[in-house]
């Protein structure tokens, strides 16, 4: 293959490996289905449709592809729990919801190679004997959609996607939906509910499994964007070539996407694990902004746990226990999970000395409670409640105890809502009050535990200097 | 008949379950909750109803659950001292109500953890849940102030504004919300969308923000939008009727069935001091499930009425008003003027709103005066897929059986050419009122010598009437009814109706002891006694016997299109029913 040549100044780091991004930025590629088909495009799928599906299945699985849109499940064995006596149609679905903060890798394909989403999505449903696939993109997405659209016609038109796919008998049909215009539109069940022409409420799990209950109660299987374009990679390296990408049960590559105070933020795809946080930072983002020292990193999208620069991690390396910094932290699923943090959707938040907690924890704090659907309780009246705490820690009207309530709080929601946006909002909570409290604790005032806050307190504190004088 | 489909049902598997220490056994498929609930374990909860599907969204019934670990294979089970596999506990706490039992499953309602949740989010149900207590409908019996006294801090953290919502919306005719008070449990949304097919309700904004409402151009109006005031659990919704009328820690309860219709709804009076304030549903998985019409539900007002009639009266011959008399008085004077006829110039009217043991003693009188022309009048009107029947007197069957009428309403024709060709010369009319209700005119009735009516409210036919008797309403007597299904149901008396009032049964007797007959009755019981030894159906039944949740008396082909609707949806595992 001829050597690919990038937009001047939008050149890939050294230290990156480009798979999913390699058209991206790319000079001279659009998004036309005669550039992508140039590059050998579609050829994965007439591979494919020479497999069986369940041959397309386990390949996916021995390449040990793991999820990208935030929890890192493996694709393939989430195939799997399709139940197999199944007699209902089954449902793919593509998540283009990409709205975790700090996230924007999906928006990248979509915007600049979606025939490389489409392909990976045609032989994903292949493999797991869908006939009808969605795509259900951010509502803040117009022209991403629009995109999709014409490329989805320019693909029916030449028999990708329709009746009999490439003539093999596979029949599928493709759509793109608009979403909702919510965060919480990503949460899977969400989603099926939203595509279903409802409130995007969560589903109790169980019984709504999607791959056994989901779109319209049929099986259903939820992928990310990135999720998808790793199958179409997968078919045509051989699942040994992939998981030779990245580290054991870290393979492949993957988007990171660095935000905040770097010198060079951006989109940066690495051989998942083969890059440390150092490196990340230092070399391919270029370090921290003049003058200024790193204080914390949120290493895969806002919620995920907050990891403190000066902190000690310890890491399994065989049978031993190896202690590290934050910058030695191999940029993978497994290691951040050890750090107790995740690599969750990829969007890596980077903080430096001029951030102080409390404003970092109340904008976080913010959009949760404008973003929790309200469906049940501890989120719904937590989310709120953690954003007025912290709304009074930045306006110095808050008290040491608040600290403590902030906390309680948060632990209260954790582990006892429908899905997992309960964590979500949770975990910044807890870890930045565990790891930063002397900080915030600094930003309030021992003497506020005794003002009226409320309306109800004010008035009552007037009633009584007027009953006092 | 429940018997029956007992036998029917394909074995369940049972399964052994751990509810707080103790094993016990269920059948499979059984919700966590439910089965707690059948060892007197309470779960509590707030979004989770029996008959409404399960979002599982207000998470007050999060307990601790545990199960066998996994075994390795060929590892040894770990037994505890009663021999069974030990429980491994998991970290995260499920709910109890949308979750079924498995075997050998480990339920904790009493652990630091379940205690834990239930804190918190009784805590986050009142951060924003406005002080509205002294001025709620709902006090009382608010599941809110419920739990939290059980189950809540004591002492609020929340320093901080609580949202202002909307209060005081109407969102349909008999309906006001309650936007600040409403906890999101979705009850209310499940009932319209799910059980009576008007999905008006729903949520709109998000998370603490929410607030529940009725879609544009809406309104909360259906024929059973008053049992979403029953099933929220707060004072979200109430409803205009019963709103700031009384306190219900003041009320008595009075569990009887509504008389609207031929369904025969279970329900519960609330009532204080001779005034009754609502009738609200009562469960009867075989008649009205947990739910009732509005109109029915409403249609109480006339028992308090001010145009009741309280006192026999009568107007002899000549007179142009009644007067009031004794009702010794008025029974021997009725009873000597029904004596001045021949049998054949006397009919009978009676209603099937009455009792069965009210027209049990019409029958016996009528046997006692040899009449031979008897009938009842008829109600048709429009029924529904849910409840209410086309047949709106409650007592049908029972006239039927109770008087032998082959045909109800077949002889008021035969009736009416009786009066007006002069043949039949004295008129018996037990609850009806023949002018409003059944054709008749005065002009006709006035050609009648004598004229009998008993009724609880003034009337037209009552006017045109020589004895006057005033009866108890349905909320007045002890006795029983028919529906249209063949149940025979209670009616238990909520207090002495007002002034000098009787049921029917005791005027019947009265007018037979006038007449010459025999005595020996003082309730509705006694009149039931001899009921079951006069008529075959009846035979071997009390009144007791009868019980709360009615029985089976006769073998009709009428379903419940409501208890068809749940029966379907608990087989696909929607509903617990
Ligand atoms: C609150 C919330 C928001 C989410 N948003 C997204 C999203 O925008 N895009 C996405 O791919 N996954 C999102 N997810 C994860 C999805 O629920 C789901 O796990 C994922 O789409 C599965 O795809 P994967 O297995 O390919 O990662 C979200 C999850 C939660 C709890
Ligand atoms: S956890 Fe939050 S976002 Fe998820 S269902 Fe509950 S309220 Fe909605
Ligand atoms: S109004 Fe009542 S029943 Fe309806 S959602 Fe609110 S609390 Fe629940
Ligand atoms: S359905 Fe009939 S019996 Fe039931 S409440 Fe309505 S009127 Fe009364
Ligand atoms: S009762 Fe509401 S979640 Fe179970």
């Amino acid at each position: 293959m001829a050597k690919v040549k990038y937009i001047a100044g939008k050149e890939p780091h050294a230290k990156e490996h480009r798979m999913i991004f390699k058209n991206v930025d790319r000079e001279g590629w659009d998004v036309s289905l005669k550039t992508y088909e140039k590059e050998g495009g579609y050829k994965q799928l007439a591979k494919a449709l020479k497999m069986e599906p369940k041959a397309v299945q386990d390949e996916v699985k021995a390449a040990g592809l793991r999820g990208r849109g935030g929890a890192g499940f493996p694709t393939g064995v989430k195939w799997g729990f399709v139940p197999p006596n199944n007699t209902k149609p089954v449902y793919l679905i593509c998540n283009a919801d990409e709205s975790e903060p700090g996230t924007f890798k999906d928006r990248y394909i979509i915007h600049q190679d979606p025939h490389q989403l489409i392909e990976g999505l045609i032989i994903s449903a292949y493999a797991v004997g869908a006939h009808l696939a969605y795509i259900y993109i951010r509502e803040e997405f117009p022209e991403g959609a629009k995109i999709l659209e014409a490329a989805i016609e320019e693909a029916r038109k030449k028999k990708y996607i329709g009746k009999n796919v490439l003539g093999s008998g596979f029949e599928l049909e493709v759509y793109v939906h608009r979403g909702a215009g919510a965060y919480i539109c990503g949460e899977e069940t969400g989603l099926i509910e939203s595509l279903e022409g409802k409130r995007p409420y969560p589903r109790i799990k169980p019984p709504y499994f999607p791959a056994a209950m989901g779109l319209y109660l049929c099986p259903t299987i939820v992928n990310n964007v990135e999720s998808l374009c790793h199958v179409k990679h997968i078919i045509d390296m051989g699942a040994t070539a992939y998981g030779k990408l990245g580290t054991p049960r870290n393979t492949g590559t993957r988007i990171l996407c660095v935000s905040g105070d770097v010198q060079r933020p951006g989109y940066y795809e690495i051989q998942v694990g083969k890059v440390t946080m150092g490196e990340l930072i230092n070399d391919m983002c270029g370090g921290m902004k003049k003058g200024r020292k790193l204080k914390a990193v949120i290493p895969g999208g806002s919620s995920s746990k907050i990891l403190r620069a000066d902190e000690k991690f310890t890491l399994k390396k065989g049978d031993k226990d190896v202690v590290i910094g934050l910058k030695d932290i191999p940029m993978d699923f497994d290691s951040l999970m050890a750090c107790g943090s995740m690599a969750g959707s990829g969007g890596v938040i980077v903080l430096d000395d001029s951030r102080a907690i409390s404003w970092v924890l109340n904008n976080l704090n913010t959009f949760y409670a404008h973003e929790s659907c309200g469906q049940c309780t501890p989120c719904r009246e937590g989310s709120a409640w953690m954003k007025k705490i912290t709304d009074r820690i930045v306006s110095g009207n808050a008290s040491p105890e608040d600290v403590d309530t902030l906390e309680s709080v948060a632990y209260n929601i954790d582990g006892k809502t429908i899905c997992a946006f309960g964590e979500a909002c949770s975990w910044p909570t807890e870890a930045m009050v565990a790891k930063f409290r002397d900080e915030l604790i600094g930003d309030t005032d021992g003497k506020n535990a005794n003002r009226p806050v409320s309306k109800e307190t004010q008035q009552a504190a007037k009633n009584l200097k007027t009953l006092n004088t | 008949m429940s018997d029956d489909k007992k036998q029917d049902a394909p074995a369940v598997p049972m399964v052994n379950v751990q509810i707080d220490g103790e094993w016990h056994q269920f059948p499979k498929g059984t919700r966590m909750i439910e089965a707690c609930r059948q060892v007197q374990v309470e779960v509590p909860h707030y979004c989770y109803h029996p008959k409404l599907s399960s979002p599982g969204n207000c998470r007050m019934c999060l307990v601790e659950m545990g199960m066998p670990p996994r075994l390795a294979p060929g590892a040894e089970p770990e037994l505890d001292e009663n021999g069974r596999q030990k429980i491994g506990w998991m970290p995260r706490p499920v709910i109890a109500c949308a979750n079924t039992v498995a075997e050998n499953m480990g339920i904790r309602t009493d652990s630091e953890l379940t205690k834990a949740c239930r804190e918190g989010v009784m805590e986050f149900l009142l951060v924003n849940h406005p002080l509205d207590c002294p001025i709620c409908d709902q006090a009382g019996e608010c599941s809110l102030q419920e739990h939290s006294a059980e189950h809540g801090h004591g002492e609020s953290r929340f320093r901080d504004e609580k949202n202002k919502k909307p209060k005081n919306v109407n969102i349909g005719p008999r309906i006001r919300l309650d936007d600040e008070r409403c906890i999101m449990c979705s009850r209310c949304i499940r009932f319209c969308d799910e059980t009576v097919d008007d999905p008006v309700l729903g949520f709109t904004d998000r998370g603490s923000h929410t607030v529940l409402t009725v879609h544009p151009n809406q309104q909360l109006a259906n024929d059973y939008s008053m049992n979403t005031v029953d099933i929220c659990p707060v004072g979200a919704l109430t409803s205009n009727d019963f709103r700031f009328q009384m306190r219900t820690w003041f009320m008595k309860e009075t569990k009887s069935i509504c008389t609207s219709c031929g369904r025969g709804c279970n329900t519960t009076i609330g009532s204080r001091e001779g005034t009754i304030f609502r009738q609200t549903p009562r469960d009867n998985n075989d008649v009205n499930s947990a739910w009732m019409c509005d109109h029915g539900r409403m249609n109480y007002h006339y028992v308090n009425s001010e145009a009741r009639l309280t006192d026999p009266m009568i107007r002899e011959n000549g007179e142009e008003a009644h007067r009031v008399v004794s009702w010794s008085k008025a029974i021997r004077f009725a009873a000597d003027e029904l004596l001045k006829f021949n049998a054949s110039e006397v009919a009978v009217i009676a209603s099937a709103r009455m009792t069965n043991e009210e027209l049990f003693m019409t029958r016996r009188l009528i046997a006692d005066l040899s009449v031979e022309q008897v009938d009842v009048v008829t109600r048709r009107g429009k029924g529904d897929d849910y409840l209410v029947t086309a047949d709106k007197n409650p007592n049908t069957a029972g006239a039927k059986l109770v008087l032998g009428l082959k045909k109800p309403g077949g002889e008021l024709d035969a009736i009416r050419e009786g009066i007006e060709s002069g043949k039949i010369k004295a008129l018996v009319v037990l609850q009806e009122n023949l002018i409003d209700d059944a054709d008749f005119t005065s002009e006709l009735l006035g050609k009648l010598d004598f004229l009998l009516t008993t009724y609880p409210l003034a009337n037209p036919t009552a006017d045109d009437s020589h004895v006057v008797l005033p009866a108890a309403t349905f909320a007045e007597k002890d006795g029983t009814m028919i529906n249209v299904t063949g149940r025979l149901q209670r009616l238990n008396k909520v207090h002495q109706g007002p002034g000098q009032t009787m049921e029917v049964w005791e005027i019947c007797r009265d007018l037979i002891m006038a007449i010459g007959g025999g005595n020996g009755i003082y309730s509705a019981n006694d009149v039931f006694k001899e009921m079951a030894g006069e008529i075959k159906q009846f035979e071997g039944l009390t009144l007791a016997g009868v019980g709360e949740q009615g029985l089976p008396l006769l073998k009709t082909r009428n379903t419940v299109p409501m208890l068809e609707r749940e029966k379907e949806r608990i087989a696909k595992g929607e509903i617990v029913g």
